[in-house]
């Protein structure tokens, strides 16, 4: 074959590759949202992170502004600590809050989080004060399960 | 510089556990085609992958242009290559390349001739073995004899001073035979070279060498010129030379006796 | 009795001692290709010559069956995920099965069938007809002109082949789940973006059809160029090619697996 032909045809395929992989990357990945610009980081601790993981996505007003970094744990607290990687585009209040939701009755868990009203904004490292940890299912059952018997008692007992 | 661009004294080969070669003297003087001769499996062909450095001798010495063929490293065997062609059994031509690219290839691995003095040289050593209307065929165009004219026209790409041909005649009908003959005698005297030709096919050989080797065994078993050669009353040589059944060289290949195998023994 | 047992373990300890001597051959042979691996890069028409047989002659088959599985994937997917009422989740299953696994995986097993058996017969061909050994004569070390700019060509064709996959894959899914099913495209798009990350499955996935376009045309090589030199020594290494480049896809599919989506 003459080099011509098959530098042409080496040359499309190449950029059908390309083209594929950037289709993945911007189309089928997150790379087109918020992940190609930068990002700042602030640690949040929970009571109870429930069934959280990384890479989960931190929303506010239900948009995604950025991802769970990374989780650990606090042996003097006993509690979860947790890193969010902020998208830089997006600013919050110093007094915001974070809660551990689950989207629907079964599905993933995310970090909501809720703007507060201080004038000054978080900044990379800052600690998110206010935190509300996950509800557990099985404790809530409990409660639930509780709190009629209770009411039962109170019901049987005039 | 010697004489002798190949000089062999008392060499032996072992492959495995067998010796093929055993104490063979051979001397090729600048300019002579030689030939070495032998029934199959003599170790003939272990003789020239010797000479081309593709294996070492397991003892003796082996100079090629005065160079220890024993005690060679790559680089300097690498070196001593490009000055050296072989043509192998059946051509070997690179099959995913044309005729033209097929002899061009050591120009463009070895060179950096610009690609039009490339094509002039090309066409000069393929016009040498009258294929240069074949250019642009792929190898599995041509017949057998031309596939081995152009494999010729390959090894003589960098006008070497030796060249080693490893059955020429193999497979060939009578006009490629006597062409192919009549080339290898022409282009040694022409370009100067020494050419050592590996073959059973007497008649057609002993027509344009300068001298002949006969091995059997892993030995040199008679030497001379055509004409000694022809005249030789050795019983292997005139075996050899027309063809006898039986002689030195037995039909049969050594097995129990006939009657016993069959089951018929008293 | 003992004599057939003792016999038999002898064999097993053959067959061992066999096979990983061959791998420390195998090995060598890898370290000498990417040793002489300059060549390829001085010349690069070499490369090009052979990223042409091996990645766009295996076009065709890498993108129709990649077309083919996301299309089942998305009318599988969606018999299943219907069930939970989680059709718009349909994207997300399509797309991360496609990107982590069947993309890298699928696409080198057939890369191994149509390009890797194919390198192997070449080789063992080239042998066979006295090529290499001319090569070799002609003072060309057969490694640098032969072996490696096919080793490159085959490596640098790979993940391209495996993104084209699983690229045709994810728009066979949408075909079937949104065009055909009716599933809202907008979620399945949304959902898809939300649960695929870019470095975490996107770039993994590359990653893993890098080392198995390596593994892959390491093997295809290494049996050519250690083929016996006749016709039955080539067939064979050619069906040795395939057998053990799809063992050892999936073999390191499962190590590279576990340690890259390990926790998650």
């Amino acid at each position: 074959m003459q080099r011509a032909t098959l530098d042409l045809w080496v040359g499309l395929f190449v950029v059908a590759g390309i083209v594929a992989v950037l289709f993945l990357a911007l189309k089928v990945g997150n790379l087109g949202g918020y992940d190609n610009g930068a990002t700042y980081v602030v640690k949040a601790s929970f009571d109870n992170i429930g069934g959280l993981k990384p890479r989960a996505p931190v929303k506010s007003a239900g948009v995604v502004v950025g991802r769970v970094a990374d989780i650990g744990f606090d042996p003097k607290s006993y509690e979860a600590l947790v890193t969010l990687s902020l998208s830089a585009r997006y600013s919050f209040p110093q007094d915001s809050s974070a809660a551990i939701m689950t989207s629907g009755l079964l599905g993933e868990q995310y970090i909501a989080l809720e703007a507060g009203g201080d004038e000054k904004m978080l900044a990379n490292g800052d600690v998110l004060k206010i935190t509300q940890g996950a509800v557990v299912l099985e404790n809530l059952i409990g409660q639930f399960l509780y709190n009629k018997n209770d009411s039962q008692t109170e019901q049987a007992a005039p | 510089m010697s004489d002798n661009l190949i000089e062999i004294r008392d060499l032996s080969f072992t492959y495995g556990q067998r010796l093929v070669l055993k104490g063979i003297n051979l001397t090729a003087r600048r300019g002579q085609v030689i030939a070495i001769m032998g029934n199959s499996g003599c170790g003939k062909t272990t003789l020239l992958r010797l000479i081309g450095g593709a294996m070492k001798p397991t003892s003796g010495s082996l100079k090629v242009d005065g160079i220890e063929m024993g005690r060679i490293d790559q680089d300097a065997l690498y070196q001593l290559r490009r000055r050296m062609g072989m043509l192998f059994q059946f051509g070997a031509l690179f099959t995913d390349m044309s005729v033209f690219d097929n002899v061009a290839f050591q120009l463009r691995e070895h060179t950096d001739l610009p690609e039009s003095m490339i094509r002039d040289l090309v066409f000069m050593k393929l016009n040498a073995v009258g294929l240069r209307g074949a250019h642009d065929l792929m190898p599995s165009e041509l017949s057998g004899g031309m596939s081995r004219r152009v494999a010729l026209a390959r090894s003589i790409a960098l006008d070497p001073m030796l060249i080693l041909y490893d059955e020429p005649f193999a497979g060939l009908d009578p006009i490629s035979l006597g062409v192919t003959g009549n080339l290898i005698r022409r282009l040694t005297d022409t370009l100067g070279m020494t050419s050592i030709v590996v073959t059973h096919d007497v008649q057609e050989s002993l027509k344009m060498v300068d001298y002949v080797y006969f091995v059997s065994e892993g030995v040199i078993e008679a030497e001379g010129t055509p004409a000694e050669i022809k005249a030789s009353q050795l019983p292997y040589v005139h075996q050899f030379v027309h063809g006898e059944e039986n002689g030195p060289v037995p039909f049969h290949y050594p097995a129990p006796d006939y009657a016993a195998d069959l089951g018929l023994a008293a | 009795m003992m004599q057939a047992l003792i016999g038999y373990i002898r064999g097993i300890g053959r067959r061992t001692v066999d096979r990983v001597w061959r791998m420390g051959v195998a090995a060598r042979f890898f370290l000498l290709v990417l040793l002489h691996s300059g060549t390829s890069f001085r010349r690069f028409h070499l490369i090009i010559r052979e990223i042409f047989t091996a990645g766009v002659l295996s076009l065709i088959i890498i993108l129709v069956s990649g077309l083919f599985v996301g299309m089942v994937l998305g009318l599988q997917g969606y018999e299943t995920l219907q069930t939970y009422g989680a059709e718009e989740s349909l994207g997300v299953l399509v797309s991360l099965s496609l990107v982590r696994e069947l993309g890298p995986v699928v696409a080198a097993l057939l890369f191994a069938s149509r390009a890797g058996s194919a390198i192997t017969a070449e080789i063992g061909l080239m042998k066979a007809t006295e090529q290499i050994a001319a090569m070799e004569m002609m003072a060309v070390d057969p490694i640098a002109r032969v072996v490696a700019p096919r080793f490159w060509g085959a490596v640098i064709s790979m993940p391209l082949l495996a993104a084209l996959f699983s690229a045709m894959g994810v728009l066979g899914g949408y075909l079937v789940g949104v065009v055909l099913i009716g599933v809202d495209a907008g979620s399945f798009w949304s959902q898809m973006q939300a649960a695929v990350d870019f470095k975490e499955d996107i770039i993994n996935g590359v990653i893993k059809s890098v080392v198995f376009g390596i593994a892959v045309t390491i093997i295809a090589l290494f049996e050519g160029y250690d083929a016996p030199p006749t016709a039955e020594g080539v067939s064979r290494a050619t069906t040795r090619t395939v057998v053990t480049s799809s063992l050892a896809i999936l073999g390191l599919d499962f190590i590279l697996t576990a340690f890259m989506f390990r926790g998650v």
